[in-house]
């Protein structure tokens, strides 16, 4: 029954997005201001998961990959087809799930229950608007690129890895990279950054924006947030894979 | 001018205002006191609309407020202002930044003229050197100026205080009292003020509306808070053994029977 309220409650927020900004430019400040720290923000941690991601990748592949018979360049081929098609979109997001989520929920969550929400109502600003609809917008320009950046560092990191371990030479790598190419598989990928990067933001903005109480229930929300939204994510890779793939 | 008509109020089967009618006056600061639980909090978020009243109508110079959609209330929420109890400043902004902020959003003023009008204000609350400073690096008492100095920003017809000196030593107290009934002699602005400071009471209620458990026990000014009969309000008020003489004297005076100008030097002569 809860789900059905929760569920309710939740597209009633994204509804209560859609409203005529009382200024274009204080709201696009906001969103500024938002690219800035959910991009920018988490750029280093997504850019050391990523190259080591692909730099384990190259090494586990090149383990499994034992028969001589198989060209080593299949290694790279694979390194770039599983972090293309999983690694870049599903775990970055995964991580960001627990770096931005949690930082969108407690930074509403801190505003509701010390009452700076109210704060802005009684301004007679639209909450709902200024406070939630920037960041779920600048997680959906922001995260599809921080995965493309993802996408090509985990690749650097593969090549790197297999090259300096001396599993295969840098022309094999290169070889195994443009070989039965699909285009279709960064397409893919970004399907599911978009749809995660809704995830990750507007969840964790639902939890923190509805808070009650007191610091407890800030860090409750937060945990939540996160829980939900990396099941959602889970939940969400597996129905665009069936649909897509 | 606030009129409320038949305020009703309940979180599930709990009813926390019954059936509340009042007039808040401008120009005065329209005190509301009870102790705490008493629903001073829910009363004050009703007639503002961060709660919706079950029943009852709430007049802004005889604009009907509940029945107001979203964008009508928004237009209304410009004439509003608001001090919370625990400030609501804005944690990532400076002092300046906060006051300035209904200024960026609802004025087409330029940035010379914005940073004008908040010295401006900032100097009515009497704080100086404070712009740069986040609201963490402030003490309480200053929050509550700076609260202030954001209510007031855009002018407001009606203010709205809710606690303005909790958590201040009584002489902070005594001067954020001040202020609040200057803006609001000066401005003729209609302030209601939740308090359960005796100070304030005596000093700032001009309109004393008297909340038990949800109810308006009494209503009156603070003139004649001291001769008033209800037994509820006596033990509220007058709570202390000090509080209790102090009232005596006050009465004693009023009827002439002490002087209270006297020369204390004569007095402790004895
Ligand atoms: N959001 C809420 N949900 C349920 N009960 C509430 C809520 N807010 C306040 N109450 C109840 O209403 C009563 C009055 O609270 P309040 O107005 O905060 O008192 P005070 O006079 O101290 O400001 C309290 O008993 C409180 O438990
Ligand atoms: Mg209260």
């Amino acid at each position: 029954m809860r789900i059905f309220t929760e569920t309710g409650r939740f597209l009633l927020m994204l509804r209560g997005m859609f409203s005529k900004p009382e200024n274009a430019k204080v709201y696009w400040k906001e969103f500024m201001h938002q690219c800035s720290d959910i991009g920018i923000g988490s750029l280093g941690i997504v850019m050391i998961i990523s190259f080591f991601i692909g730099a384990v990748s190259a090494l586990q592949t090149a383990y499994q990959l034992v028969s001589p018979i198989i060209p080593k360049s299949t290694i790279a081929q694979i390194v770039r087809d599983t972090v293309i098609l999983e690694f870049a979109p599903t775990l970055v997001c995964i991580v960001l799930a627990g770096v931005v989520g949690s930082k969108i929920a407690s930074e509403l969550g801190n505003m509701r229950v010390s009452e700076q929400i109210d704060a802005l109502e009684i301004m007679g600003i639209n909450t709902k608007s200024y406070l939630v609809m920037p960041k779920i917008v600048a997680a959906l320009v922001t995260i599809p690129m921080l995965v493309v950046i993802a996408g090509t560092l985990g690749i650097l990191g593969g090549r790197i890895a297999g090259v300096s371990t001396g599993i295969m030479s840098a022309a094999d790598f290169h070889k195994g990279l443009l070989g039965n190419f699909l285009p279709y598989n960064v397409f893919f990928a970004l399907v599911k950054a978009y749809v995660f990067a809704f995830i990750i933001s507007s969840i964790p903005a639902y939890f923190g924006y509805h808070v009650q109480g007191g610091a407890l229930e800030i860090g409750r929300a937060g945990t939540k947030a996160v829980v939900v939204s990396c099941i959602l994510i889970l939940f969400a890779d597996y129905i665009i894979s069936a649909l897509l793939l | 001018m606030i009129e409320i008509k038949n305020l009703k109020k309940a979180f599930g089967d709990k009813t926390v205002i019954k059936d509340v009618s009042v007039v808040m006056e401008s120009g005065k600061c329209n005190l509301i006191i009870g102790s705490s639980g008493s629903g001073k909090t829910v009363f004050m978020k009703c007639l503002v609309g961060l709660f919706e009243p079950d029943s009852g109508e709430i007049l802004y110079g005889g604009q009907n407020f509940t029945v107001m959609n979203d964008e009508q209330r928004k237009e209304l929420r410009q004439q509003i202002g608001m001090l919370f109890q625990g400030s609501a400043l804005f944690d990532s902004m400076t002092v300046e930044q906060n006051i300035m902020f209904p200024l960026d959003m609802f004025t087409k003023l330029s940035f010379r003229e914005k940073l004008n009008r908040v010295n401006e204000v900032l100097e009515q609350v009497e704080m100086k050197d404070v712009n740069r400073k986040f609201p963490a690096e402030i003490s309480g008492g200053m929050k509550k100026r700076v609260g202030i100095a954001r209510a007031v920003v855009l002018n407001p017809k009606y203010l709205f205080c809710d606690e303005p000196n909790s958590g201040l030593d009584p002489q902070t107290s005594l001067v954020i009292d001040k202020l609040i009934q200057d803006l609001t002699i000066k401005y003729n602005i209609t302030t209601v003020v939740n308090t359960h400071d005796m100070n304030s009471v005596m000093e700032t209620g001009d309109h004393i509306i008297y909340m038990y458990q949800g109810e308006k026990e009494w209503e009156g000014s603070n003139k004649e808070i001291i001769f008033s009969k209800s037994q509820k309000l006596n033990d509220f008020i007058f709570a202390s053994e000090f509080l209790k003489d102090a009232k005596d004297m006050r009465m004693l005076e009023a009827k002439g029977k002490i002087d209270n100008d006297r020369n204390m030097d004569e007095l402790l002569k004895d």
